[in-house]
């Protein structure tokens, strides 16, 4: 993919250059800003048009990754590695309160689990550091009420989403406006697609966390879910035993709520073959988008991401 | 750990991806009134461009049973099972008009309840030539703002237009503002046609109206076309129902537009985005081109200063550039030390884009206040964030029939045509010239909202009132009689700023100096170091210094910014001794 007349005239040239846009603007108006990494493909993205957006300058902001501590293991020894390849600033944040408290994805349901695990540790660690605007890699084409979100999504002083209070968004001119202890969510991928992120990951040698492709893997099925058994700390219920399947994830998360699916693609390129001719979405493995309709709006309103 | 590394694509995968990486970017709006069919007609678009996953049609196919359940108020039926598992193509023809294809589009829980649209919403569509955007602007609630913020970047739009109703007003108004956005080309889609037996002469008679009218406001291109959104005649496929229409269908038009022609043939102009300084030997304008192209070499100018330099490279992460065009975000190096900085714009010296304080625009007003002549506002354009005031509003759309009303202050998703005058010059053009240098924002300074949208006509004529701006004391005179240079003074943002800045306020008072401390307001600390005292600023967001740095530096006033390392005494003497410089 290196045929430059076709990289100049691409959709993907376009959103790069907006995306890149977007980015310096934040750090241009705004004191303390923070970039949400949460190791998956579109954070990948994302720190590579950082990384291109203020070059040669090193990245003017920190990366924030909210732990859960339920992660798989490859994406704790990829963030790791990349991290340290590239010497990049990287925070990470646990609930220690929720933690103490035992509070799992199992015995907790994954509602409360992720609301204590990720939106309160999200607002713990915005407040604790007083970032006041958090970039992010959603894409409005993920879910229904991601597309009504604007680029720059404000957020009053407890974090908290309003639909009906967004600011209208004109042209590229965004309003970075905001009080103390308010913030700024900002999202530069709000253009792109899931088909668009790959291509791009493919164009620009991206390096992404293993997981993405086709291996066999220790599964159980509960449900129609395919859950892979990560660590020790899986619960089995009775009669399920994990058996060895070719599987990848087009989503990740917290291993115990996320689904893989039946794949043989091992190559990026495979992928892309794959996803052009899949007709499931990329949501529909995650398990929290799904505890009721409209819950991805709900759980915005509190202040997840 | 890199997975970057892959073997050598099968041929059908790379002739997929040289597809889609071809691909052109086209945003499109589309508009329509309540039960004009917009949601339908989106939702067929995405379905029958594979735009869709399984799992979205089949909620979409459980919520649409739903909804017919419960207007026929039977018992729920449930989804047939082979439904479901039919193929998305299997599912053309009969079974497809039991899909509600408004379910694909609106997303919010408040819409689901009340089977309406209450914002614009952004959708994805794939043709074999392009990547579309699709703003999905609803037409009924605040429709004004919702169209004005869907049509500000649209490079095309859709007018939805009901055939048993005609041309109504709201049809106008659209297409009014359509124009007013600058959307150079429209289609107007008369649906609903199967309720009327896909009658050849009602289309003829809605669609000579409208091109008529639509001709008068300016666009580039019209187009009609005969569709039914709930069938899919015409959108993406031609319809044998209108054997009479030989337009194509609305997706072959939208394929066949011209691609962003208005920026690329638009002169080069780049707003000065963020600078980019790693090092003592590096210094980087970063931003994007907003129109035009730029080469190595190129003789540019910043203004407002005016300073003329070269371009000395265009540098990105991927490696140096000879030239660069809209829309790409690069960064410039500059062959001489010139100051240049956020909000600053370069451009070809010879086209230079205007530097205005006083002009007329167009403004539709998006606040729940109605706009405040007497009011301090902020308005955003390009990179350049100015305070400004409406001075006066010329006149007032009347959007019922669109004619031009006065008015004293304009309303919630009223239109009017206003004087606005700025502190700052703005770097712009007309916006019908260049939609990215002529638009601007306003927002209200105290509660952070966007309250209005503005599309630059030109300067303002210069009135009685311009002139008794500029004052009959000079800064020489001043100097004289007060021995000292008016200077701005900003203290770093310590806790203890407020009581250092009166302690250097009472040492100052008494080696003589004109001094008063100020606390956070920009138009305080120009007058007064206007006025040729020694104004000291303590600020604590980051807004105000930077506006107190970029206004200083525009009205040319002399400059210190003061360490938080330095001890009173360092403080004192600097102060004392302070040079002319600027920010």
């Amino acid at each position: 993919m290196s045929n430059d007349a076709l990289a100049k005239t691409s959709h993907l040239t376009e959103l790069e250059a907006e995306s890149i846009h977007i980015l310096r603007e934040t750090v241009a108006e705004f004191a303390n800003p923070v970039m949400l990494y949460s190791i998956g493909k579109d954070s990948q993205v994302l720190l590579h048009l950082a990384r291109k957006a203020f070059h040669p300058a090193p990245l003017p902001f920190p990366l924030l990754h909210v732990d859960t501590t339920w992660k798989f293991r490859d994406m704790y020894t990829f963030r790791d590695a990349f991290v340290a390849k590239h010497g990049l600033r990287l925070l990470v944040h646990q609930n220690r309160r929720a933690l103490a408290e035992g509070i799992n994805p199992f015995d907790h349901g994954s509602q409360k689990y992720t609301h204590a695990m990720k939106t309160q540790a999200l607002l713990e660690a915005l407040a604790a550091h007083g970032f006041d605007a958090a970039f992010g890699g959603a894409r409005r084409d993920e879910e229904k009420s991601r597309a009504k979100e604007r680029v720059f999504s404000f957020r009053d002083r407890h974090g908290q989403w309003d639909p009906r209070r967004q600011r209208p968004e004109l042209w590229n001119l965004y309003n970075g406006r905001v009080d103390a202890g308010e913030s700024m969510r900002v999202f530069p991928l709000s253009n792109w697609t899931e088909l668009d992120v790959w291509h791009y990951v493919l164009r620009e040698r991206i390096p992404v966390v293993p997981l993405y492709f086709a291996a066999e893997r220790p599964v159980i099925d509960r449900g129609g879910t395919l859950l892979m058994v990560d660590d020790e700390r899986m619960r089995l219920k009775p009669g399920e035993k994990p058996t060895l399947r070719r599987v990848r994830f087009r989503t990740l998360g917290c291993y115990p709520l996320s689904g893989a699916i039946d794949s043989s693609a091992t190559t990026v390129e495979a992928v892309i073959h794959e996803m052009i001719h899949a007709r499931q979405s990329e949501r529909q493995g995650r398990l929290i988008d799904h505890d009721e309709e409209g819950s991805m709006e709900l759980k915005k309103r509190e202040g997840y991401f | 750990m890199d997975t970057a590394l892959q073997p050598p694509l099968a041929p059908d995968v790379q002739r997929l991806l040289e597809e889609h990486s071809s691909k052109e970017l086209l945003r499109l709006a589309v508009v329509g009134s309540v039960d004009d069919g917009k949601s339908t007609l989106i939702g067929r678009m995405l379905y029958e461009c594979d735009g869709l996953f399984e799992d979205q049609i089949s909620a979409v196919r459980r919520a649409s049973a739903k909804r017919a359940a419960a207007r026929t108020e039977a018992t729920p039926p449930t989804v047939p099972p082979e439904l479901l598992a039919q193929g998305l193509k299997a599912a053309a023809g009969a079974e497809e008009e039991e899909l509600d294809f408004s379910l694909f589009t609106d997303g919010l829980r408040a819409e689901r309840e009340q089977g309406i649209t209450i914002d614009v919403a952004y959708r994805y569509l794939s043709t074999p030539r392009r990547k579309i955007i699709i703003a999905d602007t609803p037409g009924h609630l605040q429709y004004t703002r919702n169209m004005a913020t869907g049509a500000s970047t649209a490079d095309a739009g859709v007018i939805l237009v009901d055939a048993r109703l005609g041309v109504l007003p709201q049809t106008r108004r659209h297409a009014y503002i359509a124009s007013l956005l600058g959307i150079p080309y429209l289609a107007v889609a008369v649906n609903k046609m199967d309720l009327v037996d896909f009658d050849r002469a009602t289309f003829e008679r809605i669609g000579s109206e409208l091109v008529d009218f639509a001709h008068t406001l300016g666009f580039e291109g019209v187009r009609l076309f005969p569709v039914s959104a709930s069938r899919g005649d015409n959108i993406t496929r031609p319809s044998a129902r209108t054997p009479w229409h030989e337009g194509g269908t609305l997706l072959g038009w939208l394929e066949s537009l011209p691609h962003q022609r208005r920026l690329d043939g638009a002169p080069f102009r780049f707003p000065v985005q963020y600078v980019l300084r790693p090092h003592q030997d590096y210094r980087g304008l970063a931003g994007q081109v907003a129109s035009g192209t730029v080469r190595v070499g190129d003789e540019v100018q910043v203004l407002p200063s005016g300073r003329r330099t070269r371009v000395a490279g265009i540098d990105t992460f991927d490696g140096p550039l000879e030239e660069a065009s809209a829309t790409a975000s690069v960064t410039l190096r500059l062959a001489d030390e010139v100051d240049a900085s956020r909000g600053d714009m370069l451009a070809h010296v010879d086209s230079p884009p205007q530097a205005l304080h006083q002009l007329e625009a167009m403004l539709v007003w998006f606040g729940e206040q109605p706009l405040d002549v007497s009011r301090r506002y902020l308005v955003k354009q390009a990179t350049r964030t100015a305070p400004a005031q409406v001075e006066r509003v010329l006149w007032r759309k009347e959007l019922e029939d669109l004619s031009e009303q006065p008015a004293e202050s304009l309303a919630l998703n009223d239109i009017g045509r206003v004087r606005l005058v700025c502190r700052r010059p703005l770097l712009v053009d007309a916006y019908r010239e260049n939609r990215r240098t002529g638009a601007f924002i306003v927002i209200d300074a105290l509660t952070h909202d966007t309250v209005g949208a503005g599309m630059v006509l030109g300067p303002a004529e210069t009135g009685a009132r311009g002139a008794v701006e500029a004052s009959l004391v000079s800064a020489e005179e001043r100097r004289a009689r007060l021995g000292q240079v008016g200077t701005l003074v900003l203290l770093p943002a310590t806790p203890d700023a407020a009581s250092r800045a009166f302690e250097l306020e009472r040492r100052l008072f008494d080696l003589g100096r004109h001094v008063a401390a100020v606390q956070g307001d920009v138009e305080v600390a120009l007058a007064l170091a206007g006025a040729g005292l020694v104004a000291l600023v303590h600020a604590e967001a980051p807004q105000t210094r930077r506006a107190l740095r970029a206004e200083a530096r525009d009205a040319g006033l002399t400059w210190l910014e003061l360490e938080a390392t330095e001890d009173l005494e360092r403080q004192v003497d600097r102060i004392v001794n302070a040079r002319e410089s600027s920010p």
